[in-house]
């Protein structure tokens, strides 16, 4: 049996960081939607540890026997999701720099394009790429083709 | 043919620089690769006469059914021969039809050059998967030629139309050369021979494979599109729209004629739709008044008369649809260099204002009615003989395999096409060659002035049509390895005079009957005209692309409403319903423990506390500092959990985001902004507490039901002695990052490097990142008096200075260390980027180039080289990528020493991650300080 019985504090901790986090993703400030990124990603992080089995001694080869080791693999695909996080982070902070430093708020607008779509549909009208020209192709105004 | 194949697409890409040494000229050069391509077919002559196919075969995906088998059979020959022949002759024509300076050459010698290579390569292709490339390769490169010039926008709407209708044939094929292919055998010649069995599946598939043939040789109702593609440069009509492209549907219904003909709805939908349009393009014809359109509907006609043939199915219609294809090709690319030649001698293509070409240029008006009679099929050309055994072909199928009803009616059917074609050839003729004119006033005939050279092409085609004509028996030859895999008895010879025969008969009331129509053509008009315009294809067109356009902005305004939580709410509702509901059916059952240990359980208190409390703040700072809480609970965890590794970079990381975080709040609001009164009371806020409740909620049940669920061991039950005997390092988790996962961990350093990118090119809009401090550098003194007086604190620069160099030791020595101990890459460069983090806080950002004199994207860029290069270096030693060795070494000072190469590849990762902490210091420390100032002085 591999089965695992995960503990239950890590269980709940990481429930608490996601429920955190996903209320904090619902909001518009931009800052605030990093910090909900930052707790989800840290509870998420909690559940690697929970994937890992029971909490055992460190994985170095030769400083105890492979049985009381914890997982290693979890391990590192963690360690990289931590840098790859703080990627992010650096990456939205200035994201919500230059929305602050263009409109004066770091706020997420609704998106103005989608606004004109809806607009459009409400008026039942074609979309702006959309040719309007239904002359015949072959009876349209001829000219000399190799200009 | 592999390597002719190439030779084509070699030619195109080169194709754009000779076009600007050699100008017009250079496609001269580029003839030689289809004429290269001619002559060997030529040679393959014998062998496929005998019936011996020519095969090469490159594996490729073999599990895929993705080989690259090219075959050269009967009918490949032909068109091969074909696509060259027409292909070389259509370049040397190009060669004197474009003007010197047109400045699109470059772009046009290279795409038509690559169509004739994807048009060869279609032919040829012995595998569904190649041919459907091909296919829609030629779609493609016609789509740019017929958009040639695309200022005008009737152009554009051409190349559109036509792109659109064929790739909507062509995607409908795919489906059915899937099914096709999976159910006998992706290979055509296996698929030949063994072909899939009989049913409503394979039927549907042979249906939609049909739509694709169909769609492409322009049949009704798909065949508007070719007409419009007559925006194209004349040289493209004549190869692409006349001889090539528009053949390959009728190719590929005659390659899969010998199997699928008494699939139910093959010979109906062949031969309903092949005289439908053979009936409505002659007749469409006899309505225009530009001649080049006029030749395009009578291709469309000639289309539908090859479908038909190849609709009956029999030995002789076979060989009479190859005679057809080879006559069509010669003399309909005649008439449109013919056409090219008058529209650039005259400027006009329009019959009304055309006078006495023929008076002016006579061998052109010679060429032009050889292949004009060859179309109406007048002996003894070669249209003649074609068209006399296609004629007994029909005749003879009404015993066979047609029922006699439909036979006769097919012969009715391509008898009044041929009438309507003999009628339109002879207006062609009178229209581009003859002087009009109302009761004996004879119009001054029209100026003509054009280059000798554009005879070329069509003189030596109208030879082949007037010789070929003669050649009956030897085509037949030729043919019959094709036609003998079709039913039905052996056909007569092709030639010019089998005797009094009935199709004889019919030939000769087709003229007769097609020339009367042509004399009265002025009351015929006029009937035309009086007629009701019955449903017009291209409206259809029109009207479905509207519809279609109207149904994405309704889609596109229901499902994207443009607000983020909107979208978030979505994602999360259908977690919890799917995934979510499904687990907590599997809860019952499941075992937990409370926890590993008392302390985990303190620290997880601690955690929730953190986590609610930064909900719960409405400060930025205080929530970054609560957010920053857990973090740090987090990597307690992790050293509670047995991952010191873990547990030291989350609290370098956390420290390093913690610092960001302040850098970029001072210039926020300290606040967020308060919500409407209304709002923030209202259902709004229980909404997103329940849901993010819930969220919490399933995650967890869904972690509970996945751990309970485990049944295999874990792989990395292997790691510990992997990682010591192949990685030769002791620090499991490093050896998994630098070698037994190392692929990811390249991925994941070059997320960070356009991680990096994105963060300096967001700051930096229009600055450099570093003052290029290194080429006038300055004493420690200047250095210090660049920082604003009132920020300077004394303290913290000396110890910045002193404790700077030590933390530079200790990034190295957990570089070095890593690989046995705690430590590695990723923590080392954390070390060093809080190094200069702290620099850059305490001296500001004179202090930060000062301490690194170097730009962030070159410690980026060496470090993802450094990275790539010790992953590839293992090849050249005969080794896999990135795999590791060990060197060991006796130095005098350190004694023995053992250096894996796996440290070279981690040396890459500690540069780009102190890369992205330097850029990242510099975009939102450094950058933001200059923003600031230079908003100080606007202000």
């Amino acid at each position: 049996m591999n089965a695992i019985a995960p503990s239950l504090t890590l269980v709940v901790v990481a429930g608490f960081l996601i429920a955190a986090g996903v209320y904090l993703l619902l909001e518009r400030a931009l800052t605030r939607l990093l910090l909900g990124i930052v707790l989800a990603s840290n509870g998420v992080a909690t559940l690697y540890l929970v994937v890992s089995g029971p909490a055992k001694g460190a994985p170095f080869v030769g400083a105890r026997p492979t049985e009381e080791m914890s997982d290693p693999l979890p391990q590192a695909m963690v360690l990289t999701a931590i840098v790859i996080a703080l990627a992010s982070v650096a990456f939205v902070l200035s994201l919500a720099y230059r929305q602050w430093r263009i409109t004066g708020s770091d706020d997420v607008p609704d998106d103005a394009e989608d606004d004109l779509i809806k607009r459009l549909a409400e008026r039942d009208e074609v979309s702006s790429t959309y040719d309007p020209d239904t002359q015949s192709t072959t009876t349209a105004d001829e000219e000399d083709a190799t200009a | 043919m592999t390597l002719l194949l190439l030779a084509h697409f070699v030619a195109a890409a080169v194709a754009p620089a000779l076009a600007r040494i050699l100008h017009r000229r250079s496609f001269l050069v580029l003839a030689l690769v289809p004429a290269v391509t001619f002559a060997w077919l030529l040679a393959q002559t014998s062998r496929v006469t005998d019936g011996h196919a020519v095969v090469e075969q490159i594996s490729w995906v073999p599990q895929l059914g993705m080989d690259f088998d090219l075959r050269l059979g009967t009918l490949q020959w032909l068109l091969g021969l074909l696509v060259s022949g027409v292909g070389a002759l259509a370049l040397v024509y190009c060669a004197w039809y474009f003007k010197p300076d047109d400045p699109s050459l470059w772009r046009f010698t290279g795409v038509f050059t690559a169509f004739a290579g994807a048009m060869f390569g279609l032919v040829v292709a012995d595998n569904l998967m190649a041919l459907y490339v091909f296919w829609e390769l030629t779609t493609v490169f016609s789509y740019t030629l017929i958009g040639h010039n695309p200022v005008r926008s009737a152009n554009r709407r051409s190349a559109t139309q036509a792109l659109l209708v064929t790739t909507f044939g062509g995607l409908a094929m795919l489906v059915g050369t899937i099914v096709l292919g999976e159910t006998s055998s992706y290979t055509i010649s296996e698929m030949l021979a063994d072909p899939p069995p009989a049913g409503t599946l394979t039927t549907i598939a042979v249906l939609l494979v049909l739509v694709g043939a169909l769609t492409k040789s322009a049949q009704v109702p798909f065949h508007f599109w070719l007409p419009g593609a007559m925006a194209a440069p004349t040289p493209v009509s004549a190869y692409l729209h006349a001889a090539s492209m528009v053949k390959a549907g009728i190719y590929l219904i005659l390659l899969l004629e010998p199997i699928f003909a008494d699939v139910p709805g093959w010979r109906p939908v062949l031969l309903v739709l092949g005289l439908w349009t053979m009936i409505l393009g002659g007749w469409r014809a006899l309505r225009q008044d530009d001649i080049k359109l006029l030749l395009a509907y009578g291709t469309v006609s000639q289309l539908g008369f090859m479908t038909v043939l190849a609709g009956i199915g029999s030995k002789a219609a076979g060989l009479a649809a190859l005679a057809l294809v080879l006559s069509h090709a010669l003399f309909k690319s005649v008439l449109f260099f013919t056409v090219g030649i008058i529209d650039k001698g005259t400027g006009t293509r329009d019959l009304k204002q055309l006078h006495g070409v023929a008076r002016s240029a006579p061998l052109l008006a010679v060429v032009a009615i050889l292949s004009a009679a060859s179309m109406a099929g007048l002996p003894p050309l070669v249209g003649f003989v074609a068209k006399e055994s296609a004629l007994t072909a029909a005749i003879e199928s009404a015993h066979g395999p047609l029922t006699a009803t439909t036979g006769w009616l097919t012969v009715a059917g391509l008898v009044v096409g041929s009438v309507l074609t003999v009628a339109y050839s002879a207006r062609f003729v009178w229209g581009a060659f003859m002087t009009k004119g109302a009761t004996g006033t004879s119009p001054r005939p029209t100026p003509f002035d054009a280059p000798k050279a554009l005879l070329i092409a069509p003189v030596l085609l109208s030879l082949t049509t007037l010789g070929s004509g003669f050649f009956g028996a030897p085509l037949t030859e030729l043919f019959h390895p094709y036609a003998v895999t079709l039913p039905g008895e052996e056909p007569e010879h092709l030639a010019l005079w089998h005797g009094l025969t009935p199709a004889l008969g019919l030939t000769v009331l087709a003229i007769t009957t097609g020339l009367a129509l042509f004399a009265l053509r002025g009351p015929f008009a006029t009937l035309q005209d009086r007629l009701p315009q019955v449903v017009d294809a291209e409206r259809v067109y029109q009207r479905f692309m509207r519809a279609l356009d109207r149904f994405a902005v309704e889609v596109t305004a229901l499902s994207q409403g443009g607000s983020l939580p909107t979208y978030l709410s979505t994602i999360f509702i259908i977690v919890l319903v799917l995934p979510g509901a499904v687990a907590a059916t599997a809860l019952p059952g499941t075992q937990v423990r409370l926890w590993d240990s008392v302390a985990q359980a303190v620290v997880g208190l601690f955690i929730i506390v953190g986590a609610v409390l930064a909900v719960r703040s409405r400060n930025r700072l205080q929530s970054v500092m609560f957010v920053g809480a857990t973090g740090y609970g987090l990597a307690l965890l992790f050293l509670l959990h047995g991952a010191p590794d873990l547990a030291l970079t989350q609290v370098l990381v956390e420290t390093f985001s913690l610092v960001l975080f302040v850098l970029v709040l001072r210039k926020l609001p300290e606040r967020f902004r308060r919500r409407p009164l209304a709002e923030r009371r209202s259902w709004r806020r229980s909404w997103r507490l329940a849901l993010a409740g819930s969220m919490g909620l399933a995650i967890s049940t869904i972690t509970v039901v996945a751990a309970n669920a485990r049944v295999h061991e874990p792989i990395s039950k292997a790691f510990p002695e992997a990682a010591y005997a192949f990685g030769h390092g002791k620090n499991i988790v490093n050896v998994t990052l630098v070698d037994i996962r190392a692929w990811d961990t390249l991925g994941e350093i070059s997320v960070l490097v356009a991680a990096a990118t994105g963060i300096a090119s967001l700051v930096f809009v229009r600055t450099q990142d570093v003052e290029h401090s290194w080429t006038r550098r300055r004493s420690h003194v200047e250095v210090i008096s660049s920082v604003a007086r009132e920020r300077r604190s004394v303290i913290l620069e000396t110890a910045t200075r002193l404790v700077f160099h030590v933390m530079i030791l200790l990034s190295l020595y957990l570089l070095l260390a890593g690989h046995n101990q705690v430590g590695g890459g990723f923590a080392g460069g954390l070390v060093l980027g809080l190094a200069l983090l702290v620099r850059y806080l305490a001296g500001g950002r004179a202090e930060l180039d000062f301490a690194a004199p170097v730009s962030a994207g070159f410690v980026l860029g060496a470090g993802l080289a450094v990275s790539a290069v010790s992953a590839l270096a293992p090849l050249a030693f005969g080794g896999t990528v990135l795999q590791s060795a060990v060197v060991e070494l006796d130095l005098p000072i350190w004694g023995h020493v053992k250096i894996v190469t796996a440290l070279l590849f981690d040396i890459g990762v500690y540069l780009i991650v102190t890369g992205l902490a330097l850029d990242v210091v510099r975009s939102l420390g450094s950058g933001i300080d200059k923003q600031a100032e230079e908003d100080e002085v606007t202000a």
